[in-house]
């Protein structure tokens, strides 16, 4: 159906069952309204553009925050073990089990520190000296460092942890994951505040539509009465407005897609170079499909719920004289 | 048709509009309501289109007692009567074509059979060539047989008119009469407000007199002139705007 001035006109040919027609009258209703934005392109684009713009925002925050998590989780998995062994445990045991360690699918690379060579480091590096060289004996334990291989996931890491842990000749196990776990609090104190703000949001867009659709009511007052006049029911009257509720919405979930795509396409290349400098594979996260959906779902149905508001309030009132 | 047993309607401010009226008006009659501006001619014509409530008494339309009709039943009750108004109610934003199709549209009609019901309506105006003219760009007279043709597209059986060639010419104003004779000859029952004396004089059709919201009872043929009078007063004011 061509989007001309009559197209609230008519419902289809073919006199069908009664659920068809129904399906066929909405049908001819939401192209009637969508009809009467397109008539007024720019008044009903100012209005989708806020609507966009505030539902990119919050969309686009989320995106900052699951690329954050997703660079985070690099380095969650990049994290060193270091795997102290018991007092007395011969440099044979050690070399042993670093090897036996070496072997595991889930290693990538193993380091073995021996006690002597902890003790000379610590030597240079903690200014006692000589003052060390009367001990007695060597307090350092042998060090394994484990190097987890990349693919693991931090449930297989805390396994591995867990397995360490629990050979025999290990004293304890250190991962030194204490600042990556801060890192996703403050992720996940953002996300709620996001949320938060996402809420406000939702209801400004709520409130947008409702005035849009309010002031469209009362442009056509007239029409409204006239209509009831000659015997439209409050749902035919309704119907209209409640489809350019939907159509705002819809309209914006896009744009607001739309928005957010152009925003990763113009950060891509900057995120590549600074990846790059830091010879990392990082490379940064759109929106999945879901998230999409979501995004569009959200801005439909906010339309509807600011246009049903508008239409509960003022239709009711406005009865023929 | 249409009954009234001693129906009284006062407005909020005390003043009274209707005051114990009983009339009635048969089915496939033709019936002229007439009075002064204020008799309560719209009142009657507002009562029946359930725009407005009686304060006591009661409305039977078509079998039907209106205090049964609910709220959420008075538009499926409207579609059943045609109505014509002094200023049209057309909607300038859309096609002839489209203004009369509209009950059609709201009753659900298939888009097929109201175009052919739609043709028709225009056709017994005479406006078929102007199906798809804008209503602003037609002459008064024109607009007018619009809205008729919008009231009688569903074929109702009854159809009133609030003063529907107050704003016509005398030859225009014939030529609609002409029109709603047509109707009536088919079976339709018209109740038809208006103080074009002289005009319905010319139909032959029986007169309901109101004076100040009830029958009066008619003595001499003076009050024509009264009438006169008052019609151009009631053009003034146009009181359904």
């Amino acid at each position: 159906m061509a989007l001309t001035r009559n197209t609230e006109a008519f419902v289809p040919a073919k006199p069908t069952g009664p659920v068809t027609r129904w399906a066929l009258r909405h049908v001819a209703t939401s192209v009637g309204a969508l009809g009467r934005l397109v008539r007024q392109p720019f008044a009903s684009l100012m209005t989708i553009l806020v609507i966009a713009v505030t539902l990119a925002l919050p969309a686009a925050m989320h995106l900052v925050i699951k690329n954050a998590q997703s660079l985070s989780g690099n380095w969650d998995s990049a994290l060193d073990f270091s795997l102290y062994l018991k007092p007395g445990t011969s440099t044979e045991d050690a070399a042993r089990l670093a090897e036996l360690i070496r072997q595991r699918a889930d290693v990538q690379a193993v380091t073995r520190i021996s006690s002597e060579e902890a003790l000379e480091e610590f030597k240079l590096q903690s200014g006692f000296g000589s003052a060390l060289d009367h001990l007695s004996e060597n307090p350092l334990p042998h060090t394994i460092v484990v190097r987890p291989a990349g693919r693991n996931t931090e449930q297989s890491m805390a396994l591995m942890q867990e397995e360490l842990g629990n050979l025999p000749e290990t004293d304890f196990v250190q991962a030194d994951t204490d600042w990556v776990q801060r890192f996703h609090a403050i992720l996940d104190m953002l996300e709620r505040a996001i949320a938060i703000g996402a809420g406000l949001l939702g209801a400004a867009i709520v409130v947008i539509i409702g005035n849009t659709i309010r002031l469209d009511i009362q442009n056509r007052r007239e029409e409204i009465e006239v209509t009831k006049l000659i015997g439209a029911s409050n749902g035919f009257v309704r119907r209209p407005f409640l489809y350019s509720g939907l159509w705002y919405g819809l309209g914006g979930g896009v744009l607001a897609l739309v928005l957010v795509a152009y925003g990763m396409f113009a950060l891509k290349a900057p995120v590549g170079r600074l990846a790059g400098l830091y010879d990392s594979s990082f490379s940064i996260l759109s929106l999945s499909f879901e998230e999409s959906l979501l995004t569009i779902g959200t801005g439909v149905a906010l339309g509807l719920a600011g246009s049903w508001l508008a239409v509960a309030r003022h239709l009711r009132r406005i009865e023929p004289r | 048709m249409i009954r009234l047993e001693d129906v009284t309607k006062r407005f909020p401010g005390g003043q009274e509009a209707l005051k114990n009226l009983t009339m009635s008006v048969d089915k496939g009659e033709m019936v002229f309501v007439t009075g002064h501006s204020g008799a309560g001619k719209s009142t009657l014509l507002r009562l029946i289109a359930l725009i407005e409530r009686p304060t006591s008494g009661q409305v039977i339309v078509d079998g039907r007692n209106t205090r049964r009709v609910t709220r959420r039943k008075i538009p499926a009750y409207r579609r059943q009567i045609g109505m014509v108004f002094q200023d049209h109610k057309l909607l300038y934003d859309r096609s002839v074509f489209d203004n009369v199709g509209l009950p059609l549209v709201i009753a659900g009609v298939s888009r097929r059979d109201a175009a052919r019901k739609v043709r028709a309506a225009l056709d017994q105006v005479g406006l078929l060539q102007k199906e798809k003219r804008n209503p602003e760009t037609l002459s008064t007279g024109e607009q007018q047989r619009v809205g008729i043709a919008r009231a009688i597209v569903s074929r109702p059986k009854l159809l009133i008119a609030d003063e529907p060639t107050g704003n016509l010419d005398p030859d225009l104003s014939l030529e609609v009469m002409r029109i709603f004779r047509r109707f009536n000859e088919v079976g339709v029952t018209l109740l038809i407000a208006s103080h074009d004396i002289a005009l319905i004089d010319q139909l032959g059709c029986r007169r309901i007199p109101l004076e100040n919201g009830t029958v009066k009872v008619e003595e001499d043929d003076d009050f024509i002139d009264d009438y006169a009078h008052e019609a151009a007063v009631d053009f003034e004011r146009q009181p359904w705007r």
